[in-house]
């Protein structure tokens, strides 16, 4: 029988390091639908979780596999699940149903090209829109960008982390590249692994319960089924107990205040790591494959004299605004090398508002970017 | 009444029926419970959700009371049960109910559940919703909750029409009835809803009209201590759309209709079970067989994982 937390060195892909992540902080619920380029995350829950007392399913499609993620929660499991271009654009229906309910899961998208088959087993980053916007409606969400198999682990523990402090589905957006990579992976010991508590009410059950009046930070605590609190969890617009309410007034409330939980806590959800960007001319904004396709790029540029820096997106959602205003007015302009047609550079251009030059390095996917076309970009910015 | 009541507004045209955006907000601006009448179920009910919002006549009254009465019955702790719901009419009886109660989206009550079961075995998890959200939409999942035979109760009204976007065709349509989306008479062959649930899989299948409300009851107090998934039908006149497109008469005329014009047959194999245009319909308890469940076959396959014997 395997121990719950594989501690020590491990030379694994970055599938599967997800999938130890997640069993490391504390997931015993997978529900998924096999899809390339993610299998090997169900693959390695199906083995590790039937171990370890947790439940693994394969359900009958991502729609299902998403619904029975969060109604996992609600039965008090961590869940889970994998999936890729297809399988999560069947998602965003779910999705949307766990922002609305307030509802902690994590959603590990491995992107793949697109649109629609796409190519099934070649990278891409295109569903970076998708991941903010899939879903109908206003709302706010959280998503992260690993760019090794040792981020796929750590990544997944915070987003884990963050879907119970935020209550909302997370999503972890990988790519095939990222997800097949195989390298070294540290499992720390189970006590260096940080885990977020579900924050339970602080009242036994009452007809008064309020299962949706929010703490100082926004965000309620959360009953699970079978608790006694009887609570009612509706994908309707509704009021502090639950109940439908269909007015224009109750909508406000509700929706200011799943923006507000996020963008008031931006905070302590927003990381990004800064390499040379000090006394940059160029900086390259990127993230996932694409921030580690940089470097070749950003080292030969500095061997060439130019001062040249990155800035690594390690979470995409909510978007780091006020760092990118910063630096926009510190340099001559921004690179953003991506395998899409161009989506996280509008999010740049638009903060760096004019001050700099913005360039899109764009790549419709099948492939990482040629170092060659962000060494030009990044030149032709520094002129 | 409310101005959900469409049908004496808008006598001759069902399509302005829109129920789905009036809300509930002026519904409480008048308050029932003030009359000071009590039902001996109010304890299971949310204060101040009454009057529901379907119209008068409708069967889902009957169905909230069945369901209630049928959990009490079944001695099941109230802590230990859930209920979930998808959309339509019957997906809002799931907010009536003073119990752990999930409303969800359209057709994923099932998936859904089956997450809230599989995370908790512990729970009693009732799914309770309509023909168009369980056979269309959410079809695929009712097959394979069948299929897998998780360990709850499917409660599936079927009114024969898409009540809540009021009264378009749906899979349970029979030929030749008249939806807003079928002006002509419907032309497509409906699904026989206990013969698709007892070829998927389902341990315990019946089907009851409103009209039987003690029999339901007593069905519902059954299937919900019978282990794996259990299904029941309950037929319901929907008389401000389906019934009145196909000129079915009101309510009291269904319930009448119901009266003389169902056939309770235990045991039959529910392939002999179809139901035409107010052709009579037949009632009972099909299927009550007993199969490894879900949760029983999981427990089997995770002492293999953990390297016991089988």
């Amino acid at each position: 029988m395997s121990p719950d937390i594989l501690t020590g060195e491990h030379f694994i892909n970055g599938n599967t390091a997800s999938a130890e992540g997640a069993i490391a902080v504390g997931c015993r619920f997978f529900a998924g639908y096999p899809i390339t380029p993610s299998t090997e995350v169900a693959e390695r829950m199906s083995r590790r979780l039937p171990q370890l007392g947790g439940t693994f399913i394969q359900m009958e499609d991502e729609l299902a596999s998403m619904s029975a993620i969060l109604g996992a929660s609600w039965g008090g499991a961590k869940s889970m699940t994998a999936t890729s271009g297809p399988g999560y654009s069947l998602m965003m229906e779910n999705i949307g149903l766990g922002i609305m309910t307030e509802t902690p899961t994590v959603v590990v998208n491995v992107m793949r090209g697109g649109p629609s088959t796409g190519l099934p087993t070649l990278v891409a980053q295109a569903d970076v829109m998708q991941a903010r916007w899939g879903s109908h409606g206003a709302y706010e969400v959280i998503a992260l960008a690993p760019a090794s198999p040792q981020e796929m682990f750590d990544m997944t523990v915070r987003a884990f982390n963050l879907s119970e402090q935020f209550r909302l589905p997370v999503s972890v957006l990988s790519d095939e590249v990222v997800g097949h990579m195989t390298e070294k992976v540290v499992i720390p010991t189970q006590d260096k692994v940080p885990i977020y508590a579900r924050r339970k009410p602080k009242e036994p059950p009452s007809d008064s319960y309020r299962p949706y009046q929010a703490d100082a930070d926004g965000v309620p605590p959360m009953a699970n089924a079978g608790s006694g609190y009887h609570m009612h969890v509706t994908g309707l617009t509704h009021d502090e107990r639950g109940y439908p309410v269909i007015t224009a007034a109750a909508q406000k409330k509700l929706i200011q205040r799943l923006c507000d939980k996020i963008r008031k806590n931006r905070d302590k959800i927003i990381q990004y790591t800064e390499v040379d960007t000090e006394k940059a001319d160029v900086i390259v904004v990127s993230y996932g494959i694409s921030a580690r396709t940089s470097w070749k790029a950003i080292r030969t540029c500095q061997k060439h004299g130019m001062k040249v820096g990155q800035l690594k997106l390690d979470t995409i959602w909510p978007f780091p605004e006020e760092r990118i205003r910063e630096l926009a007015g510190m340099v001559r302009g921004f690179v953003v090398p991506e395998l899409n047609m161009g989506q996280i550079v509008y999010e740049v251009e638009r903060c760096a508002a004019g001050k700099c030059k913005t360039v899109l390095v764009p790549h419709p996917g099948g492939e990482i970017h040629d170092p060659l076309d962000i060494y030009k970009a990044i030149k032709e910015v520094a002129k | 009444m409310s101005d959900r009541c469409a049908k004496d507004e808008h006598p001759d045209d069902a399509s302005t029926v829109h129920r789905d955006t009036s809300g509930v907000g002026g519904v409480h601006d008048h308050d029932h419970r003030k009359e000071e009448h009590t039902h001996p179920m109010d304890f299971l009910l949310r204060p101040g959700r009454i009057p529901h919002i379907w119209c008068t006549g409708c069967g889902l009254g009957v169905v909230l009371t069945a369901f209630l009465n049928g959990v009490k019955k079944a001695n099941i702790p109230y802590d230990d049960v859930s209920v979930v719901s998808g959309i339509g009419c019957t997906g809002r009886i799931a907010g009536y109910i003073q119990l752990d109660s999930f409303h969800t989206t359209h057709g994923r009550a099932l998936p859904f559940a089956t997450g809230l079961k599989l995370a908790n075995p512990k729970l009693k998890v009732s799914v309770i919703s309509g023909d168009g959200d369980l056979f269309a939409i959410g079809g695929n999942h009712l097959i394979h909750a069948a299929r897998r035979n998780i360990d709850m109760l499917v409660l599936c009204v079927n009114n024969f029409n898409y009540g809540m976007t009021g009264g378009q065709a749906a899979p349970t349509t029979p030929v030749s009835a008249k939806t807003q989306t079928s002006p002509y008479g419907c032309w497509e062959h409906p699904f026989n809803l206990p013969y698709v649930a007892a070829a998927s899989g389902a341990v315990y299948v019946a089907r009851w009209t409103v009209l039987h409300a003690k029999r339901l009851v007593e069905s519902i107090a059954e299937a919900l201590n019978h282990r794996g998934l259990s299904f029941i039908e309950v037929i319901s006149q929907c008389p401000t759309n389906y019934d009145r497109s196909n000129k079915g008469g009101e309510a009291l005329d269904l319930m009448h209709f119901f009266e003389n014009k169902t056939v309770v047959r235990n045991g039959i194999d529910p392939k002999d079970a179809d139901i035409g245009l107010y052709t009579p319909i037949t009632c009972g308890k099909f299927v009550d067989i007993q199969k490894e469940t879900y949760d029983c076959g999981y427990d089997r396959m995770c002492t293999l994982a953990k390297g016991g014997k089988k």
